[in-house]
């Protein structure tokens, strides 16, 4: 076995002289190619919506279609923000998102310092109960929900569409892992100061704390600003209405264009891809800390 | 707030049994209560809007409903077998499982080759993983909305494509036998920037040195792929392999987007057609034994995953 091995590299070193200079470059030339192919098939569906949102409207008619936009007219978009009340959709989503996101900081964070950093009796239970939630899908849950939102009043509101939501077990785990990588000595010292828990949690174990706090309100965030079964059944009011409906009701309506909804839908997947391209390495890095170490 | 307060009732509490209890036995209540404080606010939350919702959904299940979700009557079980013998319903869940075998493993097998692009050692590669991980920051509701025109018969995308290569146009969202797979293809599209990126950051996370004594070994690409990476990703794999298996089996946006269950019922999964019967229908205690079905495939789906396949997966 060895021996095969070694024969092989041996023959392999006599051709390395002719084939070091240009083999590495053909073999990264080649994987470039396939890379940048495989690129434009995974990007394909949003630089064509990008492209039809730029078309005027016999562009969009015709066919065969067009692969790229011929100019950057941007009358698409003023018609989506003025014809549709996309603003609004987007304010109220962005409302809705920013509070859940709040909600959940607040709740995982006290939480999980329970979790972290209180020696309680049944906390392996309690632990059980928050993990129970993970495996209970909204679903089976949304009639009772729907009803029981229905009867407080809170269809068509800011209540509704958030309070639900405010508590996150998956947001509990991960600031607890994080939280347990803070010396207990610094808890001791704490106490020794004369610091009480609730001091401690919001002075010193937070803002250690920052990164996980980051990867938490960024994944909320676009987590509830993409949701869309429950606002779909709770909101009526065009008021009311998020944006992830609206722009599904822009479709909808006779009027619109496939450019003009397209360019609703660059308009609404903008917010989310800033939050992409600026909390994205904070975003992976703490949610894959959990998944990778199983 | 509530916390400093409930912490003043724990040491009251506590002062006044003082005598009965040792003071081991006081920290350990005041230890107790000030976690509960702590907890609470996520608790009542859990409480009001998934546990008791959980049992209420199951109570409602055995009810008969009016039109406006009030209960009329206790009927036992006569909800579920109304399920059994509907063909709508059994077609459904045939739809649904359908749905899932069609997504869930080919969103692994393309992630897993996303990431192992993105896992070369390439100048200006982490634009390509960038590129890869994008539809993270995508909903459902745009995507259906942008496949919706692909997927247009005339005007479309896709059928433009294929006559290009010289293909017949396929009716896509149509027919019956091409609506399900299509809306599968937009959500494995979605699904392929989480898996990549978790896929990825597990692969990072596999010690260099073996891939370097098995060069050393003289191991081939291939080999390299079968014997270190692949065994080391398993809980990376598992884990995904979870969260697609939810996602698939939870999806409805997509549904409701391009399809709104039809063709003649082709598309008509578990989960949309809850929300037919209960929205539209106004058949409460009907939807409410299909969620609690949904509830039930879930948890053995979850438990046979942890007690059969977690074994095979290889931890450090």
């Amino acid at each position: 076995m060895s021996t095969g091995i070694s024969q092989n590299r041996t023959s392999q070193s006599r051709n390395q002289g002719t084939r070091r200079r240009w083999r590495p470059l053909l073999r990264d030339s080649l994987l470039y190619l396939l890379l940048t192919l495989v690129a434009v098939i995974v990007i394909f569906p949003l630089w064509s919506a990008l492209t039809i949102s730029l078309l005027d409207d016999q562009q969009v008619a015709s066919y065969p279609p067009l692969l790229a936009p011929t100019s950057l007219q941007l009358t698409n978009f003023v018609r989506a923000l003025e014809q549709a009340p996309l603003l609004r959709y987007l304010f109220n989503s962005i409302v809705q998102s920013s509070l859940v996101m709040l909600g959940q900081l607040v709740t995982a964070s006290l939480a999980a310092y329970a979790f972290a950093f209180i020696d309680f009796k049944g906390r392996n239970v309690m632990f059980l109960v928050f993990l129970s939630t993970l495996m209970i899908p909204w679903e089976a849950t949304i009639i009772p929900n729907y009803l029981t939102v229905r009867s407080l009043g809170w269809t068509d509101s800011y209540m509704g569409l958030t309070i639900p939501f405010v508590a996150t077990a998956f947001g509990t785990f991960l600031l607890r892992q994080f939280f347990r990588t803070i010396p207990g000595e610094l808890q001791d010292a704490a106490t020794i100061d004369g610091c009480g828990s609730l001091r401690f949690l919001t002075a010193i174990v937070l803002p250690l704390a920052r990164p996980a706090l980051g990867t938490l309100a960024v994944y909320s965030f676009l987590q509830t600003y993409n949701q869309y079964l429950w606002p779909l059944l709770i909101t009526n009011d065009q008021q009311m209405r998020t944006v992830q409906i609206g722009i599904t009701l822009l479709q909808d309506e006779e009027r619109f264009a496939f450019n003009t909804v397209m360019a609703g839908v660059v308009l609404v997947l903008l917010p989310t891809f800033i939050l992409f391209i600026v909390g994205n390495r904070q975003l992976i890095r703490g949610l894959t800390a959990g998944a990778v170490k199983g | 707030m509530t916390v400093n307060s409930s912490q003043g009732l724990a040491s009251q509490k506590s002062a006044g049994r003082a005598r009965l209890l040792s003071p081991a036995q006081r920290r350990q209540i005041r230890k107790f209560l000030l976690a509960l404080a702590y907890l609470s606010p996520s608790l009542l939350i859990f409480l009001a809007f998934v546990f008791i919702p959980l049992v209420r959904s199951f109570i409602l299940s055995t009810q008969l409903t009016d039109p406006l979700g009030r209960s009329v009557a206790f009927v036992g079980l006569t909800q579920y077998q109304r399920l059994w013998a509907n063909p709508q319903f059994l077609n459904s869940l045939q739809r649904t499982l359908l749905f899932v075998i069609y997504t869930v493993p080919t969103t692994l097998v393309a992630a897993l080759g996303l990431a192992l692009l993105g896992n070369l050692r390439l100048r200006n590669i982490s634009l390509f993983r960038m590129i890869f991980s994008l539809t993270i920051a995508v909903s459902a509701a745009t995507a259906s909305l942008i496949f919706l025109y692909l997927f247009h018969p005339a005007l479309g995308m896709f059928n433009y494509l294929l006559s290009l290569l010289g293909l017949q146009s396929v009716p896509w969202l149509t027919d019956v036998r091409t609506a399900l797979p299509s809306v599968a293809l937009v959500t494995v599209w979605l699904q392929l920037g989480l898996n990549t990126v978790i896929l990825l950051a597990g692969m990072q996370g596999i010690p260099e040195e073996l891939y370097e004594s098995a060069m050393i070994d003289g191991a081939s690409g291939g080999a390299k792929f079968l014997h270190i990476t692949l065994p080391l990703l398993s809980p990376t794999i598992f884990f995904l392999l979870v969260v697609d298996l939810l996602a698939a089996f939870q999806a409805f946006t997509q549904f409701h987007v391009l399809t709104k269950g039809g063709p003649i019922n082709s598309t008509n999964v578990l989960v949309f057609s809850i929300y037919r019967e209960f929205y539209f229908n106004g058949q409460y205690a009907y939807a409410a034994a299909q969620s609690i079905v949904l509830f039930a495939i879930m948890l053995i789906v979850t438990i046979v995953q942890f007690g059969v396949i977690e074994r095979r997966v290889v931890y450090e």
